[in-house]
């Protein structure tokens, strides 16, 4: 299997899964820092669960889309915590699911569908 | 907080080690901003609505995994996979099937409200039990009414077969004639209409209908109630139609009648034909309520000491009308299911750890490359739990395809559907086997795996699986032998019982031979002549269609009427009824025995003008002749029967009237007319027997539908019954015993096929550990049939230490079943040593193909790969 088709296999991905790569786009982050970026970028609408984003994450590190980062840790962090990044292959993803909904979102205005209700 | 990180045990233990710490953190930041009054309740609810679902949903994730990697793992060695889902479907596919029949005959309730209370009651004595007469039932009840009785309630019926006219083609009606108590005490309402009442009882001439009889007969109509049908010529009125699953007291029986006891039926207590039905008092044991009846039985006894010394009451529960046989045919049946069951496991573990020892490397990598120890065993349960529902499922949809098979072994006696049928119990226990199978013998390898030392496996490169494993494999190889010996003595017992039967000369010519039954309404048929005016009538018309070389009429034929005794005196003294002097008793039409070719030794058959007006004569049997006159000329002697003295006019031979499989009493034959009108009404001669020409299959063609022409002609409201060839009646007698043949030779050779799969997997798996020693071996100069005998006496020694132990089990086993062996010996030398060699010649052909293997291996390279 090539990577177009591994991408491809994943797609569309839960929404979950779309927001916790999108968490990571900018810069490595624990879990709870995870679940915070989430929420302030949904505007409180999406509250990841500690145990819904654990599982998400472990599904993600199995399929290569993010990895652990050994990050040094500073005086304030607290040690259990475990930092993650994306990798080339996550970001891959995050594209390709990127144009899958802008296509669908295309496509909807293209038969002259508009969000709001007129 | 602790209780959160209790709560995170639920999910996998794989993620539970790997994220329990941060999921604390995360939990523990997401909660430190809540505050007020309802912040620990809100902090625990958050903290199962977290885990709860997410640990199921983790499960779920890491069981999809599993599956998914058994799949390929299975799908890469197919041979296993299949091998393993076959051996797992035979034996839960033999004991569901066996199980479910057992149950459904031994265990699971009649059809009846509280059946575990229902009991029968009979006169016991010395010689047995026997039917009932209206007196002693009238007393039994009677002293049941009083307050501290023991039952609840009691009831008396007989079996009574009427012809029915008025309703389509006549036809003949089994039926059961009972007192207005017997359906009450069963509990059973009827669909539509009323059951019978006291004034029923005095007046007869009602008819509850089967609901199957009800379909067949009116359509379902609901209108029947009311309407009028004739039985035997009287008129009765359709009072009741039962629900759709009633019977009783079995499935025959299509229609239900008063029991009308008039005090003409009390005087002789010495008649005895009323079955008796009791319900037992809530709270009363069966000991207490025996102890009651020992002590009416007693005072009965006192009070009319002629015929009523030595009878008590026997009181059985309803399912105790089992007889002894079908209950050991089932049993054995059990224990064969048992073996297979047994068998499949020893192979499964064997399979296993056939299979874990060949995995240990793959295992080994896995966990090297960082798979945690549960994870590899939770794995493995998987696929082995996967395999043996698959196989499981595969089992029981074969147990219920094949239920239909084993209707034959359900017993006829009992209420009782024809089939047995898979209920929810038996599903559970089909359930129960296969974790036995899959749990018990899929697991231990499995944790056997997942502890074995990865390093250890992978340092010691191929040779893996131990001493131990090899040991318990070979320990589980004879397992298998034993239990396929077992298996084999056992058919084999059986079968040898079976061709003795068979073998055995019934005393009349079984082919070509046609039966069938008009039984004469009475009183209508009461008057002698009548009667003669109808055999006559209808024999000679028989008798003269094509195909057809002789016909008669007699009371019953061999093998379908069993019993019909009575007393011989030689003097003409009244004579008590015992072993010595009872004789099988049959009226007919002349050319009986040229018919059923049943050969006429002395003197003459029976005749026409052997009528009233002349001397009564008898025709016995060579057995009557040596039991009253040892060598004397019999022709001439005279002896007292039925009523009159009789002349023995012939002697025919002995026919086996009770059986094959059990001995009969001597038998008189005595000519239809020589009887008086309305006496010994039981003889009257009702089964018709036609000698055809050729095959008298059923389907004769033309020949049944004309002998239905000329009964309808003789008398158009006679019904015909019992349809049957000898042949089938003869066969019908060894049906069961050659079902349960069919079954036990499969398993048999199930288990054989498995036992020398065993070996054959060990010894390959041996040979392939031991190439290098053989190699060595060779390279010092073994010769070919040195290595093969090395490898074969390998292979037989276990097979020889399997045949030993099941040959002594077998032994133990056929001494139990004495009663289904018909004169065959436990220790039957031929069959156990056809089983043995059977067994060995497998064990030789399992160890061939490794043994060769073994043989022609190229030393060099088997060292070489040192």
């Amino acid at each position: 299997m090539n990577d177009r088709e591994l991408i491809e296999n994943l797609l569309p991905l839960p929404p979950a899964t779309f927001h916790i790569l999108l968490a990571l786009l900018d810069e490595e982050r624990h879990g709870y820092a995870i679940i915070q970026d989430v929420e302030a970028r949904t505007e409180g609408e999406l509250r990841l669960s500690a145990g819904t984003l654990y599982r998400s994450i472990a599904r993600m590190v199995e399929q290569g889309l993010i990895t652990e980062v050994a990050r040094r840790r500073t005086a304030a962090d607290d040690p259990r915590r475990r930092y993650y990044r994306l990798t080339p292959f996550g970001t891959a993803v995050a594209r390709a699911e990127m144009r899958r909904l802008s296509q669908l979102v295309r496509l909807a205005r293209a038969r002259g569908l508009k969000p709001e209700t007129t | 907080m602790r209780f959160y990180r209790t709560l995170l045990r639920l999910y996998p233990t794989s993620f539970w080690a790997e994220y329990r710490d941060e999921l604390c953190c995360a939990f523990a930041d997401r909660t430190r901003e809540l505050r007020g009054p309802f912040a620990a309740l809100t902090i625990l609810l958050a903290a199962l609505a977290d885990v709860i679902p997410n640990a199921l949903a983790a499960h779920w994730d890491v069981l999809r995994q599993d599956l998914g990697y058994a799949a390929r793992s299975l799908l890469r060695t197919p041979g296993f996979a299949l091998t393993a889902v076959l051996v797992v479907a035979l034996g839960v596919g033999a004991n569901t099937a066996v199980f479910s029949l057992a149950d459904f005959v031994f265990v699971r309730p009649l059809p009846y409200r509280d059946a575990d209370r229902l009991v029968k009651l009979w006169q016991g004595s010395e010689v047995g039990r026997n039917e009932v007469s209206p007196a002693n039932y009238r007393d039994w009840k009677a002293a049941g009414k009083e307050t501290t009785s023991s039952f609840s309630g009691m009831g008396a019926y007989c079996f009574h077969a009427a012809n029915l006219v008025g309703a389509g083609d006549p036809r003949r009606l089994e039926t059961v004639q009972a007192t207005p108590d017997v359906l009450p005490l069963l509990g059973v309402s009827p669909l539509i209409g009323r059951v019978f009442t006291a004034r029923d009882a005095e007046a007869g001439q009602v008819v509850l209908l089967s609901y199957a009889f009800w379909q067949s007969q009116f359509g379902g109509e609901r209108s029947v109630i009311g309407r009028s049908v004739r039985l035997d010529g009287v008129t009765h009125t359709v009072i009741g139609v039962m629900p759709p699953l009633f019977q009783f007291p079995n499935r025959s029986i299509e229609a239900w009648m008063p029991l009308v006891l008039r005090e003409e039926n009390f005087e002789d207590r010495s008649d005895t034909y009323l079955e008796v039905l009791a319900r037992l008092r809530r709270g009363v044991s069966a000991e207490q309520a025996r102890r009651e009846l020992a002590v009416v039985s007693a005072r009965l006894e006192r009070q009319y000491p002629k015929d009523n010394e030595g009878i008590g009451a026997l009181m059985l529960g309803l399912r105790d009308e089992l007889s002894e046989r079908a209950r050991l045919l089932l049993i054995a049946l059990c224990g064969a299911a048992l073996c297979i069951l047994l068998l499949a496991c020893a192979n499964l573990a064997s399979l296993f750890l056939a299979r874990g020892a060949h995995r240990a490397r793959e295992l080994a990598v896995r966990s090297a490359l960082g798979a945690g120890r549960d994870r590899l065993v939770r794995q493995l349960v998987t696929e082995t739990v996967g395999l043996s529902l698959v196989g499981g499922a595969v089992g029981v949809a074969a147990a219920v395809a094949g239920m239909p098979l084993l209707a034959r072994l359900v017993p006829s006696t009992l209420p009782i559907a024809e089939q047995a049928s898979l209920d929810l119990r038996v599903l559970a226990l089909a359930t129960g086997f296969v974790l036995l199978t899959g749990f018990a013998f899929g697991l231990a390898p499995a944790l056997r795996a997942g502890r074995s030392n990865a390093l250890d496996a992978l340092r010691s490169g191929t040779r893996t699986g131990g001493g131990r494993t090899q040991r318990l494999r070979a320990a589980l190889v004879v397992v298998e032998v034993a239990a396929s010996v077992i298996l084999l003595i056992l058919s084999g017992l059986l079968i040898r019982a079976v061709w003795r039967i068979q073998a055995i000369d019934p005393g009349f010519v079984t082919e070509d031979v046609l039966t069938l039954r008009t039984t004469l309404p009475l009183p209508r048929y009461e008057p002698v002549v009548r009667r003669a005016q109808f055999y006559e009538r209808v024999l000679e018309q028989v008798r003269a269609l094509p195909g057809v070389r002789s016909a008669a009429y007699v009371t019953g034929l061999p093998m379908s009427h069993r019993g019909g005794i009575w007393p011989v005196s030689l003097t003409g003294e009244e004579v008590l009824p015992n072993d010595q002097n009872m004789a099988s008793l049959r009226y007919l039409t002349p050319r009986y025995f040229a018919t059923l070719g049943i050969p006429l030794r002395r003197g003459r058959d029976v005749a026409e003008t052997d009528s009233r007006e002349q001397p009564f004569v008898a025709v016995v049997s060579e057995s009557f002749v040596q039991r009253h006159w040892p060598n004397q000329d019999p022709l001439g002697k005279r002896f007292h029967m039925a009523f009159d003295e009789r002349t023995v006019v012939g002697v025919v031979g002995d026919v086996r009237v009770r059986g094959l499989e059990r001995p009969s009493e001597p038998q008189v034959y005595l000519p239809y007319r020589q009887v008086e009108d309305g006496s010994i009404i039981g003889y009257i001669p009702k089964d018709l027997v036609v000698r055809t020409e050729g095959p008298s299959e059923r389907g004769t063609p033309g020949l049944l539908p004309r002998i239905r022409e000329i009964v309808k002609a003789a008398d158009p409201e006679q019904p015909i019954s019992h349809v049957r060839t000898m042949a089938e009646i003869v066969a019908e007698e060894t049906a069961p015993r050659v079902t349960q043949l069919w079954l036990l030779g499969a398993l048999s050779a199930i288990a054989l096929l498995i036992a020398g799969f065993g070996i054959h997997g060990l010894l390959t798996f041996t040979v392939s550990q031991r190439a290098q020693e053989l190699g060595v071996r060779r390279a010092l100069g073994a010769q070919t049939g040195d290595i093969i005998g090395l490898v074969l006496r390998e292979g037989l020694a276990l097979a020889l230490i399997g045949t030993a132990i099941g040959i002594a089990v077998a032994y133990a086993a056929a001494r139990g079943m004495g009663a289904l062996l018909f004169e065959v010996r436990p220790e039957d030398p031929l069959t156990i040593t056809v089983a043995a060699a059977l067994c060995l010649v497998t064990a030789v052909l399992g160890c061939l193909r490794p043994a060769l293997r073994a043989a022609s291996a190229d030393p060099l390279s088997a060292l070489r790969t040192e």
